[in-house]
């Protein structure tokens, strides 16, 4: 399937894009961040991360959607 | 209205404690929070802010609603800034009209707090030496 994942702050230094089309067998979003990680060399593991679909916060165990927008949060420092 | 919003361009306090003015609020609280010239120790030239903007507003507006639930405050508004600021510059605005000053205290400081710890916003800081990072706390 098909989808769109968007990166902010280090993720998007590291992968380099603000967002990319992704193809991909994942079977839950986990799977995805990991096929992700090992393509731009994220350092963040899941457990540091929040994951949200469609601009709603999702769970790992999730499997991905045809046509979502995914974006993987790295830890936030607004204020 | 809409109580949490996302601006690209600088917050007016005046204009935001205006919309919050009614005469049922006995106390008024607002915070600001302002770019600094130093972080850790480093030398700070300016912040670039990031957000996720629909999660960023879909938080902010669940935070400023419990906040305002849970303390029995009137009114809130939260702005948070994104792009690139300068030193002295306000990054965050937080306002809370309260029919005392306890619940309005209360409400402000929960709204800074929840905001800074789950809103999807992201600051780099450019440093006086030439290089950049972003903070991610928890990291």
């Amino acid at each position: 399937m098909q989808l769109d994942v968007l990166y902010f702050a280090s993720l998007r230094d590291a992968a380099g894009c603000e967002r990319e089309r992704v193809e991909t067998h994942a079977v839950d979003l986990a799977a995805l961040y990991a096929e992700l990680a090992a393509r731009h060399g994220f350092r963040f593991v899941p457990p540091h991360l929040r994951v949200a679909v469609d601009g709603a916060f999702a769970h790992w165990s999730d499997p991905p959607r045809q046509g979502s927008e995914v974006v993987f949060i790295p830890p936030v420092s607004g204020g | 209205m809409k109580q949490f919003g996302l601006s690209e361009t600088p917050i007016d306090p005046a204009a935001l404690r205006a919309q919050l003015q009614r005469v049922d609020a006995g106390g008024f609280v607002s915070f600001e929070g302002w770019v600094r010239s130093s972080n850790a120790g480093r030398a700070v030239l300016r912040l670039g802010y990031q957000a996720y903007g629909p999660l960023a507003e879909r938080e902010g507006q669940r935070i400023v609603d419990a906040a305002v639930e849970r303390h029995g405050a009137l009114a809130a508004l939260c702005v948070h800034r994104v792009g690139l600021l300068e030193l002295g510059e306000m990054a965050v605005y937080v306002g809370v009209a309260a029919a005392h000053r306890n619940a309005a205290f209360a409400c402000c400081r929960e709204i800074i707090d929840e905001v800074k710890a789950h809103v999807p916003v992201w600051k780099n800081e450019h440093y006086a030496d030439g290089e950049s990072g972003w903070i991610h706390p928890e990291a």
